[in-house]
């Protein structure tokens, strides 16, 4: 048995994603997937989901879903908050790092998100069509997703429905980890084609997030970073999400999850597998700071991000959300197994 | 494959901690994508033995292979050590792929640089054109955009470089030259090549689960010019999915 959700405001850009599409990049498929994946772990274990079911990548303006058939449960990753209208116009707020369940006929209205990107799962994942391996949508070949494409009004989706007690929703108790600290990088693949005042610069240096920014790259600026006689192009070789490319004008280019297989500009670095979904948080202005790792090093920081994150999930609580049975409810608002964000009063009619 | 494969020196360069390129050479010379074919045919040899755990896949370029990993499941510096060894012993392969004749319409609304190519070089369109179909191209690599193959073998009389200002929109099947490279755009794209026909034949096909991108790297291409007439109708019969691809090959098989 399925349920159904329909896409009743398509927000802005918004995409299905999972791990990414693998084992297609020689025929230059990029490996696109969520830019931050832990967020979609958490997603997914808020509702007890497989950790790869296939999330809403939510960056600019979230979407409204409206429940079509079944009872399904949806979950907030990330800084964004929703409300959940229901058939009587009754709102309840959902606060991140929570899940909410629809009735038929509910509505969720999904915020933007404060900084970054979120993710919003949904009970038994997104289930469109595996295409090539994965439902990460790629749109520039139109692949994955629906029809390869951000949600767009009208869009049905089909889901589980849920199936633990309606009543009562699951929350995360610990804060969400973030590591601080500069951005970790390996060197190369050619970092011999740089001067070495360049790549003293490189380290020494903050890097300001430029405007131009997308699932496919960020765009920074700062100290230029001059090559050597080797020059500012090669002949193309292989990249992967974390390179960073620097063309001709010497301001380095961090390659994102939508990237190209390959690319022809000198890499100076990489960013290691651990750090790369923190760029997925970077804004317009923000300065980052690079450091240099070896390899046992960025082994070390992706064990400890993956006992972070595992911590986070089974940390997990319950609460009842107030007023949505009976009077007795209501008075239990904030009644949760664990911290709950509570600061404002849940329901509320309009 | 020959066991000629020590002519270059190998070098291993870190690309982060999900993978590793091999590089072969600097340039783009066919004795050096030889080696990368090479290369990649042990791969294919040593992960259908279950031999290469943790690689998630590779990615032969011009000149390298970038091995991508899982790096939950393979040490870096192990794999790093096994490359090395492998890249010693890999031989050279060449011209392995399919053979495809691909039709294309040379017609001026499909082929908006050729009147400015024969210009620049004193021929007529049609001595461009007839060029252009007499020549047998190699694929090298894909990349760029998924399906996007790079061809070598443009003859040397129509080496020119790149559009100063690359257009913002080039239609979708356009066949290219920039310098001595060769290209066919499976996607509608921003490019800067001069664009000098287009082929109603689909490069790329995300349903097609076996060959989702029509050419593959050693394969050979001769470009067959056709009418407009013609053009339409295949654009038709691929539209409609009723196109079999095997019309298109010469020698080897999917």
């Amino acid at each position: 048995m399925s349920a159904l959700v329909e896409v009743v405001d398509a927000g802005l850009a918004v995409t299905i994603q999972d791990r990414g599409r693998f084992g297609y990049r020689n025929i230059g498929v990029p490996v696109s997937g969520a830019l931050d994946p832990c967020l979609m772990t958490a997603a997914n274990a808020m509702l007890g989901n497989d950790p790869d079911a296939a999330v809403l990548e939510v960056c600019l303006g979230g979407p409204s879903l409206k429940a079509l058939s079944g009872t399904v449960r949806i979950s907030l990753a990330g800084e964004l908050t929703a409300q959940v209208v229901n058939t009587r116009g009754r709102v309840l707020k959902v606060l991140p790092w929570q899940t909410a369940t629809l009735f038929p006929g509910d509505v969720v209205r999904i915020g933007g998100v404060a900084r970054g990107v979120a993710c919003v799962g949904i009970s038994g994942g997104f289930q469109v069509p595996l295409q090539l391996g994965s439902r990460s949508t790629y749109p520039r070949a139109r692949i994955g997703g629906i029809e390869g494409r951000a949600l767009a009004g009208g869009d049905r989706l089909q889901c589980d429905p849920q199936t633990g007690n309606p009543w009562v929703e699951t929350c995360g108790t610990l804060p969400w980890p973030v590591e601080p600290g500069p951005i970790r990088v390996l060197g190369g693949p050619q970092d011999d084609h740089f001067t070495l005042e360049a790549l003293a610069a490189f380290l020494g240096n903050p890097y300001r997030v430029t405007r131009d920014m997308d699932r496919m790259g960020i765009r920074l600026d700062g100290e230029k970073l001059t090559h050597n006689d080797q020059g500012a192009e090669i002949v193309s070789d292989g990249v992967a999400p974390g390179s960073i490319q620097v063309p001709a004008n010497g301001q380095p280019i961090v390659l994102m999850a939508d990237c190209q297989t390959s690319g022809g500009y000198p890499k100076i670095a990489t960013v290691i597998r651990a750090d790369l979904p923190r760029l997925a948080h970077v804004r317009p202005g923000d300065e980052v700071h690079f450091v240099a790792v070896d390899h046992a090093q960025a082994a070390a920081a992706m064990r400890e991000q993956a006992e972070r994150v595992g911590r986070w999930c089974e940390s997990l609580g319950t609460f009842r959300p107030p007023g949505v049975v009976d009077e007795v409810a209501l008075y239990e608002g904030n009644l949760i197994s664990g911290a709950i964000r509570g600061d404002e009063p849940a329901w509320y009619s309009v | 494959m020959t066991a000629d494969s020590s002519a270059l020196p190998v070098r291993l360069l870190s690309v982060g901690d999900t993978a590793w390129t091999v590089e072969f050479g600097s340039d783009i010379d066919p004795a050096i994508h030889g080696r990368v074919l090479g290369f990649c045919s042990l791969l294919d040899t040593l992960s259908g033995d279950g031999r290469l755990d943790g690689v998630v896949e590779w990615v032969p370029t011009f000149r390298s292979v970038t091995v991508h990993f899982n790096p939950e499941q393979a040490d870096a510096m192990a794999l790093h050590g096994l490359l090395g060894e492998l890249a010693g012993k890999s031989g050279i392969l060449s011209a392995a792929g399919c053979h495809w004749h691909i039709p294309v319409c040379f017609d001026a609304d499909c082929a908006p640089d050729l009147a400015d190519v024969a210009a620049a070089k004193g021929m007529t369109p049609e001595a461009v054109v007839d060029l252009l179909t007499g020549s047998v191209f190699s694929v090298y690599m894909l990349g760029f955009l998924p399906g996007f193959p790079y061809l070598g073998g443009v003859p040397e009389v129509l080496d020119m470089p790149r559009l100063a200002s690359p257009r913002k929109v080039v239609p979708a099947r356009s066949i290219a030259i920039a310098g001595r490279m060769c290209a066919a755009y499976p996607w509608e794209s921003p490019g800067g090549w001069r664009l000098l026909g287009r082929t109603p034949i689909r490069l790329f096909d995300a349903t097609n689960v076996r060959r989702p991108a029509l050419l593959a790297p050693g394969d050979q291409v001769v470009w067959e010019a056709i009418d407009r007439a013609t053009y339409d109708e295949l654009d038709r019969e691929c539209a409609a999915g009723h196109f079999d691809l095997a019309r298109l090959m010469r020698e080897g098989g999917l």
